[in-house]
C-alpha cells in the first residue's frame, strides 16, 4: 500500500476502512442476498446477476474449462468458491468483481461442498480421484482424502457438506459412501460404508441434514443412509423402479441434490427412464410416478415445496415441465429455449431462472403465471447458483 | 450384431472420404454436439471426467472403426449409450476420426450472433 492511500485508509471512517481491497471510490454499501452466478462454460467465465433487478451486473473471467462447473457460497453470500472440470478452486469475490483466490487442486474434479461453519471447502475429484479440502479464506490445502479402495482410485460423487464438519461422498467405482469428520482438521476420520449399491453417480443430503441418498447408476433403486444412526448403514430404497425393463441409453446423468425435497415427499430422477419418482421421506416408500416429457436430469421443488421443476436429458432438453405437489401431475410444459442445463429459484421462489444454452439466453420466469419476467443474453450459460444457497445444509 | 456394425463402418471407412463429404452444417452440429453434450461427461475439452479422456493421446492405438462402433452402439457396462437414434454411422465414423486426429474447437460466438 502506499504511504498516500494508507494515508486515506486511516482518514476513512471504520465501517469503510473495513472493506478490502478497495482502491479509490468506495461502491455503494450493498448487501449479497440477491446476487447470484451463471457459469458461461464455453469461456470460462461467471456472469454475475441481481435476482431483483433481473440484471447482469458484470462478468468474472479466467476460471478455466467450467463444463459440469459447479458453485458453493461463503456464509456472508460475498464469495462465490467455483469448481472447475479442470482441477481449478476458485475464489471469485462477488461485491469486488474479481479472482480473489484460485489454486489448481487436481486433473479432473466434478464439484464441491461447504462447511457447517464456512471454514473450509471441499472438493470431489475425478483424478486422481478423492477430496481435498482447503480452506476457505486462503484456498491453502487442509486435508488430503484418497478415494482409494482395494489399491485402486475411485472417482468420487455425490460430495455434500453435513452438520459438524463433516463432509459424505461417494465412490463411482468402488460403491462405497464415506463420511469424513474434519473436526480435527488436519486429521480427518473417516467411516466407510462398503457394498452400498452398483455404481452410485450422485446423491444428495436432505435439507436437514439427516439423510443421504446416493442414485445408482449399475442398478435399479438408490442407496439411503440415516446419518442419525450411531452406527450410519446404507439402505436400498425404490428397489427395481424400473421394473425389470430395460433402461433408455441414458444420454445425460441425472443430478441430485437436496433440492428434491417438497414438504414429506422426495421427488427423484428414474435413470433411464421417463419419470419422476416420490418417494415418502418418513417410510422411503415409493408413493407415486409421475410420467414426463423425456429422461429428467435435474428435478427441483420450489422453496415453498407447491411445484417442482423438472429439466431433461437431449435430445428432449429443450423442454420443463412443472409438477404439482399436491396433484401430481405436471401441470405445465414450457419450451424456454434449446439445450435447457439448469434451474435455480430466487430465494423465496417467486421466480426461477433458466439456462438455456444454445439459445445463449438465462430466462426469468413467474412461479405463479409462467410469464417471462426477464430474458438475459448469456453466453452458453449452464449452472446457475443464487447465493441464498450459502444458508442452506447440502448446498 | 457388433460384427456387423464394424463390418458396414469398415465398408464406410474405406469409402475414404464419404465422412468428409458431411454437409458443413452437420459438421459444425457435430462439433457443438460433441464439445456441449459429449462434454457432460467426457468434458468440454474432452480430457475425461466419469467418460474417460478423448484426446488423440489418450485414443493413440485405437482403431477409428472400433471409436465409431463405441458411439454408435455404446459400451454396456458402462454409462456410456449407443447414440444411434442421433447419429448415423456416417456421423459416428466423422467423429471418430476427427477424435483420433485432434477435435476442432467451436467457433467463438461473434458480436454478431449476440
Amino acid at each position: 500500500m502506499k504511504r498516500r492511500e494508507l494515508l486515506a485508509a486511516l482518514l476513512t471512517p471504520p465501517a469503510l476502512a473495513a472493506l478490502p481491497g478497495c482502491a479509490g471510490p468506495l461502491p455503494a454499501a450493498t448487501g449479497t442476498g440477491d446476487l447470484g452466478v451463471v457459469v458461461e462454460r464455453a469461456r470460462g467465465a461467471l456472469a454475475l446477476v441481481n435476482t431483483s433487478s433481473r440484471t447482469l451486473l458484470a462478468e468474472v473471467e479466467g476460471l478455466g474449462d467450467l463444463s459440469h462447473a459447479s458453485v458453493v457460497f461463503s456464509r456472508d453470500g460475498g464469495s462465490a468458491f467455483v469448481f472447475g472440470r479442470d482441477g481449478a478452486l476458485t475464489r471469485v469475490d462477488l461485491l469486488a468483481r474479481r479472482i480473489a483466490a484460485r489454486v489448481v487442486q487436481a486433473g479432473n474434479s466434478i464439484g464441491g461442498a461447504i462447511s457447517q461453519d464456512g471454514t473450509l471447502v471441499a472438493a470431489q475429484n475425478y483424478s486422481p480421484g478423492g477430496v481435498k479440502v482447503f480452506d476457505a479464506k486462503t484456498l491453502a490445502l487442509v486435508a488430503d482424502i484418497p478415494a482409494v479402495v482395494d489399491g485402486r482410485a475411485s472417482r468420487v460423487v455425490g460430495l455434500a457438506d453435513l452438520p459438524g464438519q463433516r463432509f459424505v461422498f461417494s465412490l463411482f467405482d468402488a460403491d462405497a459412501i464415506w463420511i469424513a469428520d474434519l473436526s480435527d482438521r488436519t486429521r480427518p476420520e473417516v467411516t466407510k460404508l462398503a457394498g452400498i449399491g452398483r455404481q452410485p453417480y450422485d446423491a444428495l443430503v436432505t435439507p436437514d441434514g439427516r439423510h443421504y441418498i446416493a442414485g445408482l447408476f449399475g442398478e435399479d433403486g438408490l442407496a439411503l443412509v440415516d446419518l442419525w444412526d450411531e452406527t450410519p448403514h446404507a439402505r436400498r430404497i425404490l428397489g427395481g423402479y424400473g421394473r425389470g425393463q430395460q433402461p433408455l441409453p441414458v444420454f445425460k446423468m441425472p443430478h441430485l441434490r437436496g433440492w428434491s425435497v417438497a414438504g414429506r415427499q422426495a421427488y427423484l430422477p428414474a435413470i433411464g427412464r421417463h419419470e419422476v419418482l416420490v418417494v415418502d421421506t418418513t417410510t422411503w416408500q415409493e408413493v407415486g410416478r409421475v410420467p414426463v416429457a423425456g429422461q429428467p436430469v435435474f428435478v427441483m421443488a420450489q422453496p415453498d415445496g407447491r411445484q417442482v421443476w423438472v429439466n431433461f436429458a437431449l435430445p428432449d432438453y429443450h423442454r420443463v415441465q412443472v409438477i404439482d405437489t399436491v396433484s401430481r401431475q405436471v401441470v405445465r410444459t414450457l419450451e424456454p429455449g434449446k439445450a435447457v442445463l439448469h434451474m435455480e429459484f430466487t430465494p423465496r421462489g417467486e421466480a426461477v431462472w433458466i439456462s438455456a444454452r444454445d439459445a445463449n439466453r438465462v430466462s426469468v420466469l413467474d412461479t405463479r403465471s409462467f410469464r417471462t419476467l426477464a430474458a438475459l443474453d448469456i453466453d452458453a450459460p449452464s449452472g446457475i447458483f443464487f447465493t441464498s444457497r450459502a444458508g442452506r445444509i447440502g448446498l | 450384431m457388433r460384427p456387423v456394425l464394424l463390418a458396414s463402418l469398415t465398408v464406410l471407412a474405406s469409402a475414404a472420404t464419404l465422412a468428409q463429404e458431411l454437409p458443413e452444417t452437420r459438421r459444425a452440429q457435430l462439433v457443438r454436439m460433441v464439445r456441449q453434450d459429449c462434454g457432460s461427461c467426457h468434458g468440454m475439452r474432452l480430457t475425461g471426467g466419469l467418460g474417460p479422456a478423448l484426446t488423440p493421446e489418450a485414443l493413440a492405438g485405437r482403431p477409428v472403426q472400433a471409436l465409431a462402433a463405441t458411439i454408435f452402439h455404446g459400451r454396456p457396462g458402462t454409462p456410456m449409450p449407443g447414440w444411434h437414434t442421433m447419429l448415423s454411422e456416417a456421423d459416428a465414423l466423422w467423429i471418430a476420426q476427427r477424435l483420433a486426429d485432434g477435435f476442432p474447437d467451436e467457433p467463438a460466438r461473434t458480436e454478431a450472433a449476440r
